[in-house]
């Protein structure tokens, strides 16, 4: 099983106090490989504003597909301002193929409006991740948005972090998230490893999701760009929140309505039950079955853990004004804010919601029984 | 002495060792009681008075001469319409064990007359087809040892049932909900159908049996069982009562029986499941429903509104619609309206290769509620023996080929799939169920399943029975003549049906646990599926596993 870790602090710290909480919990996993995702990053030697500039990371595995990714930006016409060099310590790192691992900050092109951006940067990252694919995988390519880092490799985690020099705080960032182990379920592929992201929102998950193949059937039915690969079960839940929060234009909230809806007795009792029934028969394709839980990032820094319905995965919630942390163990939590109340972690249950806004100030457990806020379903 | 020549034979003559079921008769054991031949519903066996000569020697009168006895005995009919179908009803009455059919291993000599009258022989309908299906050999293979806990089917709580009624796209269920716009009706039900059996075909007593069975599912075991009523309408009191929102209506090209219906629409307390409209089944296709005048009783004549005791076809095609286009504007749309778009409406087709093109018409008509494709296995009421064995589609591949027609459009499950013919049919009955519900349909509909489980149906493919269509029912199930069907319990059959129903739920949970499936129905979970067979299996784009 494996195990997960989440931070999230007004003051940018390293990923590697992260790694270190991933540490804490190391007897639940098999240390096969580390998926990190930063936002609300900052460099030591860069100042990096987010508000005009994009940020790609990947992994280019030849010198070859190096210069044609080089290329490939130019051609689309994304101009490049920083280059983020880790210190590679080579012996550390298993895969013998990484001829360089991809932080790079482009400006964001001009004059095209927020939909509009959003959709290039997303068909760029897709153009190269293809691309890459059609050079016998040369090229791997996790995310280009703004604001976001991502960093996946096989290997121990702490490893990983040693091998890439993450604890000399050459980058920061306000959120991180982690997850050891590589998708085990399917064949290893960098791209099978947590967190999984798509334009700005990214979840990491815990456990199997047995409603995979029939999710991912409709899901790819939809033809909305982005909503492919699949090399990994959790994947889909990625694209759930992106479908419920960006196609349908629902509140956070109610994407644990559409995962894991309530029961009809349930719904014959709640406030909005006629809204949610509806939108149960709607969106019951994209019912998960579990196990699981889901840890979330959305591009405002807001941060968000769910349970399946049957709450089978373990994970725990803590923190203080300014820094919370979510891990699948308490232990985890401990690691990661250490200087908090630890009778006031919480575990949520399989109706709940926990959300960390973006200002940190305190949780919002959110019920599936409580009232929904959005005005259609009133 | 007789001369050979003497013997009359007719080009039909049999013998009963030429007969399927041969009456194996013990005349040590036989006190003659007669409840046997009593209890035959085809007369296959009769008493009958035999005279056989003593021979007699007088020794002291030094005289020879004969003498007769006359006794009573049983002997078994060779004429074809009243042959021994092998119900085994004498063997049951007998209290001495001396009567009962046994299976005869030569070759049927009876298969060549069964046509006699130049009328080609119908049965009640049973394939002439035993063995496994491939339904029967799908196992269910996806049991994640690595990171999935099995779920305990007794502990955990599992949603077994499923959706029926047109489901919106989210962005346009959204989109509606916010404008206050028409929602097509669903229904939330259990996946297994008691598939369209007409008040007509089923004895007044077995509908009864059934309809108290289907409400005591949904109203104390909480299983929200449906019941589908064939051709044929619905028995008044039912329109009337609270009963009928467990009940899919059903009509057919014949129509028989919703004049009865659409009188009875003001009086309607609550809303009929859905409305079915029959286009093709699956064991006869091109061919109408036949209810055959033996079966047509006053009550029966009364409900149809037609004349007693007379055979009453349907038309093997609505005659007022020409295409499958115009039967979806005029009959989804028409019925949707009598029922104010309160009601699913959905059509019922053969299993065949234009099931696809029938879906992608249904697909892009907002009122269509579902589709139910009936597969060659189905099928209870008289059909023609070659239709049944020789004409039609399994439901298997068919099934499959159009949920993954959905699949590349993205549209699974707006158009709710239901599958039927030959679900249960060699008794695995849940297994054959969710194999389906995994290739992708949303529920099925059993029909023989039933009749055999909570009726004690005596019917088997190996022309075990099967006289539903005359009338004759040993048990009185699809018989409507009162000295038989007086013979079934309405509230044994009930009991039945409950008892079913639990158990099909209690299987699904021991399928779905292991899958770690407990939330929703694993619908087009083909991940989990693996056959014995690769030709199937890459037919059906499942796992090949032996
Ligand atoms: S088995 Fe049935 S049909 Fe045959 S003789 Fe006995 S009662 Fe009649
Ligand atoms: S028992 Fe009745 S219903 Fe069953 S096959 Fe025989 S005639 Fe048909």
């Amino acid at each position: 099983m494996c195990r997960l870790a989440l931070k999230t602090a007004d003051i940018p710290f390293s990923p590697y106090e992260v790694l270190t909480g991933m540490e804490a919990m190391q007897e639940g996993y098999d240390g096969s490989g580390l998926g990190l995702l930063l936002r609300g990053v900052s460099f030591e030697d860069y100042k990096y504003k987010k508000e005009e500039q994009i940020i790609l990371s990947g992994i280019a595995h030849t010198e070859q597909a190096f210069n044609r990714l080089q290329r490939l930006m130019e051609e689309r016409g994304f101009e490049q301002d920083y280059d983020h060099r880790f210190k590679v310590n080579a012996d550390l790192v298993e895969a013998k193929d990484r001829y360089q691992y991809i932080v790079r900050v482009y400006n964001k092109p001009d004059g095209l409006t927020t939909e509009e951006l959003e959709e290039r940067l997303m068909q760029t990252r897709l153009f190269l991740r293809k691309n890459g694919e059609e050079h016998g995988n040369d090229l791997t390519i996790f995310s280009f948005w703004s604001d976001v880092v991502t960093i996946k490799e096989v290997g121990w985690p702490l490893q990983v972090g040693d091998a890439l020099g993450l604890n000399d705080d050459r980058i920061k960032a306000r959120v991180v998230m982690a997850q050891g182990r590589q998708n085990t379920n399917y064949g290893i592929n960098l791209y099978a490893c947590h967190p999984f992201f798509i334009q700005g929102i990214a979840t990491m998950t815990n456990g199997e999701n047995s409603a995979f193949v029939p999710i991912k059937e409709w899901l790819e039915g939809k033809k909305i760009p982005g909503y492919m690969g699949y090399q990994s079960d959790s994947e889909v839940f990625a694209h759930i929140l992106h479908y419920v929060t960006k196609k349908l234009g629902l509140p956070l909230a109610a994407y644990k309505h559409v995962i894991t809806p309530l029961k009809t007795e349930e719904l014959n009792a709640h406030p909005q039950g006629d809204f949610l029934k509806g939108l149960r028969t709607a969106c019951r394709r994209l019912i998960i079955d579990g196990p699981n839980a889901i840890i979330g990032t959305l591009p405002d820094e807001t941060c968000m853990l769910a349970m399946d319905a049957k709450k089978l995965r373990p994970a725990t919630v803590g923190g203080r004004p300014g820094a919370w942390a979510i891990a699948s163990e308490m232990c985890g939590v401990e690691a990661l804010v250490p200087d908090r109340d630890p009778s006031l972690d919480f575990q949520p249950m399989r109706e709940h919601t926990v959300i960390i806004p973006p200002e940190r100030k305190e949780l919002q457990i959110w019920s599936q029984f409580d009232q929904f806020t959005l005005s259609q379903a009133a | 002495m007789v001369s050979v020549r003497s013997v009359y034979t007719q080009p039909s003559s049999l013998t009963y060792s030429d007969l399927p079921w041969i009456i194996e008769h013990r005349e040590d054991r036989c006190t003659l009681c007669g409840q046997c031949t009593a209890v035959c519903p085809k007369q296959a066996i009769y008493l009958t008075y035999r005279r056989q000569r003593v021979p007699k020697l007088d020794i002291l009168k030094k005289k020879r001469g004969n003498d007769y006895r006359h006794f009573v005995g049983i002997r078994q009919n060779t004429e074809v319409d009243k042959m021994c179908i092998g119900c085994g009803m004498c063997s049951s009455v007998c209290p001495n064990e001396a009567i009962g059919p046994v299976p005869n291993q030569n070759e049927h000599r009876s298969r060549f007359h069964m046509d006699q009258k130049g009328d080609s022989w119908k049965r009640g309908g049973r394939r002439n087809a035993p063995g496994k299906t491939i339904l029967d050999r799908i196992s269910f293979g996806r049991i994640s040892m690595l990171t999935d806990p099995a779920l305990d089917a007794g502990r955990h709580e599992f949603s077994t049932n499923t959706i029926l009624g047109r489901v919106l796209p989210p962005e346009e269920f959204l989109r509606r909900k916010a404008s206050g716009e028409w929602i097509p009706p669903t229904r939330e039900i259990f996946p297994f159908v008691i598939g369209s059996m007409s008040f007509g075909a089923l004895s007044p007593n077995m509908w009864l049996g059934l309809l108290q069975g289907v409400a005591y599912c949904n109203e104390v075991l909480g299983i929200p069982v449906v019941m589908a009523t064939g051709e044929g309408g619905c028995p008044p009191w039912v329109l009337k009562s609270p009963f009928l929102k467990y009940i899919i209506l059903q009509i057919a090209s014949g129509y028989f029986g919703w004049d009865e219906i659409i009188r009875a629409i003001p009086d309607m307390q609550c809303d009929p499941a859905a409305i079915e409209i029959k286009y093709g089944q699956g064991a006869k296709p091109g061919d109408g429903g036949l209810l055959m005048w033996f079966k047509v009783s006053k009550l029966i004549a009364r409900l149809r509104g037609v004349p007693e005791g007379v055979d009453l076809p349907s038309p093997p095609v609505h005659q007022t619609l020409y295409s499958i286009e115009e039967s979806v504007m005029k009959m989804i749309q028409t019925m949707s309206m009598a029922f104010n778009f309160r009601v699913p409406v959905y059509p019922k087709i053969s299993g065949s290769t234009s099931a696809k093109s029938v879906l992608n018409n249904l697909v892009r008509n907002p009122y269509a509620g579902a589709l139910l494709i009936d597969g060659i296995d189905g099928g209870t009421g008289a059909a023609y023996n070659v239709s049944m064995d020789a004409t039609g589609h399994p439901i298997a591949s068919n099934l499959r080929e159009c949920y993954q027609e959905l699949v590349a459009q993205g549209r699974q499950n707006e158009i709710p799939l239901f599958a039927a013919g030959g679900v249960g049919k060699n008794g695995n009955v849940t297994q054959n169920g969710m194999a389906l519900i995994m290739l992708g349909a949303s529920g099925v509909h059993i029909g023989k399943y039933i009749m055999q489980a909570c009726a004690g149906c005596l019917g088997n493919e190996m022309g075990r029975c099967n006289v539903c269509n005359v009338g004759i029912c040993p048990k009185g199930i699809t018989s409507q003549n009162e000295k038989l069907f007086r013979r079934l319990d309405p509230d044994d059959v009930a009991q039945r049906v409950a008892d079913t129903f639990s158990s099909i739920k209690t299987e699904m949970k021991k399928i779905m646990a292991p899958l770690g499936r407990s939330q929703s129905l694993p619908i087009g979970m083909s991940d989990a599926l693996g056959i014995d067979d690769a030709d199937a299996a890459k037919r059906l784009g499942i796992k090949y596993a032996c």
